[in-house]
């Protein structure tokens, strides 16, 4: 089964345990400056937002990228950056529309989120469950639940944000 | 290991940085924040020179655990002696910049001397600079984020300054990061505008890392996480409420200071409370609270983000409010709530925005205005002094006046900007400032919760709640439930709870991990990080060490054991009302068992035996 990274800033506190996990699992040391997933800070509107790649089945940077340095792992369906192929010419970096692949200094190649090979270290050090990884066709289930919830066949109610 | 082991020196007079190794004695001896920066103060300044002039030094330090994944890992802590108590000040703050310091490479950084002009302090790992700050000089903290932003195009840069009271010499003004996270109490800022020094901006992406037990270290870390979250108090009370869970806990045991700690209970306390935050207003149908946020590392999330409602006096026409920002911790509401008698949330909202805005001490403030309506209402203070303002406790309107004119420092903010000590000296009334050693009190009435007061009166930076928070055990029951009404064997729950407070403080961890985790529960995250010689017995004897460190600092600047007291009012004048009804605090009787089990003599000073078992005499 493929599992997908699914993400609800209502419930982030924006700690960052998720960056520190990413960094630590990648690079040995908390790092939030070399994470790949990073969590952004909307002050006046008072919300957390974690952001990651979500593995596009038909990825841009995969296409783009002119030495086939990123390839499919069939087993957790990530798109994964081969450190030997990477040249670090960043063409993947223009072509993602999401920002999620982005070029490291110190290594002079590209990171982006490889789901940790089927064990992301984000979803487990997230306190609030705001990044879980769960069965990739069902990432909609929680929230059809919520709105399911308020419907009635009686009235058309919009509240569900409760 | 987990300490980078280099510290940043800054020589504000003549411009020169300078990088030097952690001395790896006093390493071993004080942990780090702290201990170690008091440590290294206690060195360098005679604990006797004027805190504004160019001899006293000011010290950020991190802890070993500070950057790293152990929960609320991000505490940094600002040590200099203090101008508010003249006594050694060490401020704690969270937020994000302890942590970006350390991945920037630097355990410490020390400030000495003066600037000749305005500066500020820009890091990017192993590159700092001073650069001119004369445009944003006599600008407040926020404004003072916003333009470095700006100028340095980095969203990332982490920042903390001084805003306008520190320049114009208020005695409590703090440091603020991250907005609205601050180094708060006892005049730190106020130590860093005499410098010339308007603020620190951080960009560290070298990590954290040089652990000593990596496979140790996350076990532990993992462990303590899963003790956090399942804790009915960090993992439900502070995440759901913030610290103004407390707010009708304590007011219905009888300590939640009044109207300047005439009376100890508030009848406006549950308007002001958590649980009022989370209530919908009746103007906008909005709540106060927005959301729970956390620091760097943190799984227990209590920050409060708020807003004021638009329609609120305090706001009208001042968009700048309107947005979310920091919304109320339990001190705050308190001193600017209860200690004053006003119960309008948005009123107290909107007082501690500015304080953040413009950076100082909320505490401090809130119980100066509240010596200064007590003075007014017995007429000691008159309408010629205040500049107009009504100085009747329950008025939101002279709170939110007297928060603009602080952070202007215009009229009747310059006398407030000076402390309840020294208010209250010059309009003649000098007993009428709650406040030790100079600093004001905390939120818990000393007649209600006994060991508090003790607390109190020994804390090294003034009155103070987070040096020995007997609350959890007098109130909360943790680690085991005491009776607050009673003096009976307070003096050794004082004393274990200080030199705990010492040792955590020195980790780089938060406070209120104490609520859930006791030193075996911690012990093992600084043995992975650090190395095994951390043990349980081993960070009491430091904690210990350093609550000693910081008494000898005291007594060489002058402190005596007569400022190991409490203002006669609280060992006078009975409690009112609530289960403390009649009594008052009993201060005076814990103290010689207290100075006994320090190991000090009767006049409150360390014997030598004491001193050479802690290492502080050879």
């Amino acid at each position: 089964m493929e599992k997908s990274l699914v993400i609800n800033p209502d419930k982030c506190t924006g700690c960052l345990q998720c960056e520190m996990a990413c960094s630590y699992e990648n690079e040995g040391v908390f790092n939030p400056s070399k994470s790949r997933i990073k969590v952004f800070t909307f002050h006046q509107e008072g919300r957390f937002v974690p952001y990651t790649c979500t593995q596009c089945s038909d990825a841009w940077c995969q296409h783009a990228c002119p030495v086939d340095a990123i390839s499919l792992n069939l087993v957790t369906g990530a798109k994964e950056v081969n450190d030997s192929s990477c040249v670090g010419c960043k063409v993947c970096t223009i072509s993602c529309p999401f920002g999620t692949i982005n070029y490291n200094q110190s290594s002079g190649k590209v990171i982006k989120c490889d789901l940790c090979g089927g064990d992301p270290k984000c979803a487990t050090a997230c306190p609030t469950q705001a990044i879980t990884y769960i069965d990739a066709n069902q990432t909609g289930m929680d929230k059809m639940r919520k709105w399911a919830s308020v419907t009635d066949n009686t009235s058309t109610n919009t509240s569900a944000n409760a | 290991m987990s300490w980078t082991g280099k510290i940043l020196r800054i020589n504000l007079t003549s411009g020169d940085i300078t990088t030097e190794v952690l001395n790896e004695q006093w390493k071993k001896e004080y942990l780090g924040s702290r201990g170690l920066a008091t440590k290294y103060l206690t060195e360098e300044i005679d604990p006797a020179c004027d805190p504004l002039s160019i001899e006293n030094k000011m010290i950020m330090a991190t802890g070993p655990l500070t950057g790293t994944m152990a929960a609320t890992g991000g505490r940094y802590v600002v040590v200099t002696k203090g101008p508010l108590t003249n006594c050694v000040a060490c401020s704690n703050s969270g937020g994000f910049i302890g942590a970006e310091m350390k991945s920037a490479g630097w355990d410490m950084i020390i400030f000495e001397g003066k600037s000749p002009e305005p500066v500020y302090l820009y890091i990017e790992n192993d590159k700092a600079e001073l650069l001119p700050a004369d445009e944003i000089w006599g600008t407040s903290v926020w404004s003072t984020d916003e333009w470095l932003h700006n100028k340095h195009q980095d969203p990332s840069l982490r920042i903390a300054a001084v805003g306008r009271p520190a320049e114009n010499g208020c005695l409590y003004a703090g440091i603020v990061n991250d907005l609205h996270r601050a180094a708060g109490r006892s005049g730190v800022g106020t130590v860093m505008a005499s410098k010339n020094l308007k603020a620190v901006a951080i960009r560290g992406t070298l990590g954290v890392g040089n652990l000593a037990d990596p496979a140790g270290f996350m076990k532990a870390v993992n462990e303590g996480k899963a003790v956090l979250a399942d804790n009915a108090v960090t993992g439900q009370g502070l995440p759901a409420y913030g610290t103004q869970v407390l707010m009708n806990v304590i007011n219905e045991i009888g300590a939640l200071p009044t109207n300047n700690m005439q009376d100890v209970q508030f009848d406006g306390a549950h308007a002001i409370s958590g649980e009022a935050m989370s209530e919908p207003r009746k103007s906008d149908g909005r709540t106060n609270l927005t959301t729970n946020a956390a620091c760097f590392g943190c799984t227990i999330a209590c920050g409060r983000i708020s807003t004021i409602d638009q329609g609120h006096f305090s706001v009208k026409n001042k968009a700048k409010y309107w947005g979310n920002s920091g919304g109320l911790e339990f001190e705050a509401a308190w001193a600017l709530g209860a200690d004053n008698g006003v119960n309008d949330l948005d009123a107290l909202t909107y007082v501690n925005f500015i304080c953040n805005e413009d950076g100082f001490d909320p505490i401090t403030f809130g119980a100066t205005v509240a010596a200064a309506m007590e003075m007014f209402e017995a007429g000691d203070l008159t309408l010629e002094d205040t500049g107009g303002i009504e100085f009747n406790f329950g008025s939101a309107e002279a709170l939110t006046q007297s928060v603009e004119l602080v952070a202007s420092g215009e009229g009747f903010g310059q006398d407030l900007a000076l402390g309840s000590k020294r208010l209250c000296e010059k309009y003649g009334r000098p007993e009428l400032s709650m406040t030790v050693k100079g600093q004001e009190f905390p939120a818990y009435d000393p007649r209600g919760i006994q060991g508090i007061g003790l607390n109190y009166a020994t804390s090294n930076r003034g009155a103070c709640h987070v040096r020995g928070y007997t609350v959890a055990s007098e109130v909360l029951g943790i680690p085991e439930k005491t009776d607050p009404l009673t003096a009976v064997g307070k003096p050794g729950l004082v004393k274990a709870f200080q030199d705990i407070t010492a040792s955590v403080d020195s980790s780089g961890l938060c406070l209120f991990t104490t609520f859930a985790w006791s030193l075996e529960n911690i012990a093992p995250q600084i043995q992975g990080a650090c190395g095994s010689e951390w043990t349980v017995d081993y960070l009491l004897e430091v904690g210990e060490r350093i609550w000693n460190l910081e008494r000898e600092f005291n007594l060489k600047a002058g402190i005596t054991s007569a400022d190991d007291t409490l203002p006669a009012r609280l060992k006078e004048e009975a409690a009112k009302t609530g289960p403390a009804k009649g009594l008052v605090s009993q201060v005076e009787a814990m103290m010689p068992e207290y100075y006994q089990l320090r190991g000090w003599g009767e006049d409150g000073i360390p014997t030598d035996e004491t001193l050479k078992r802690l290492s502080l005499k050879g």
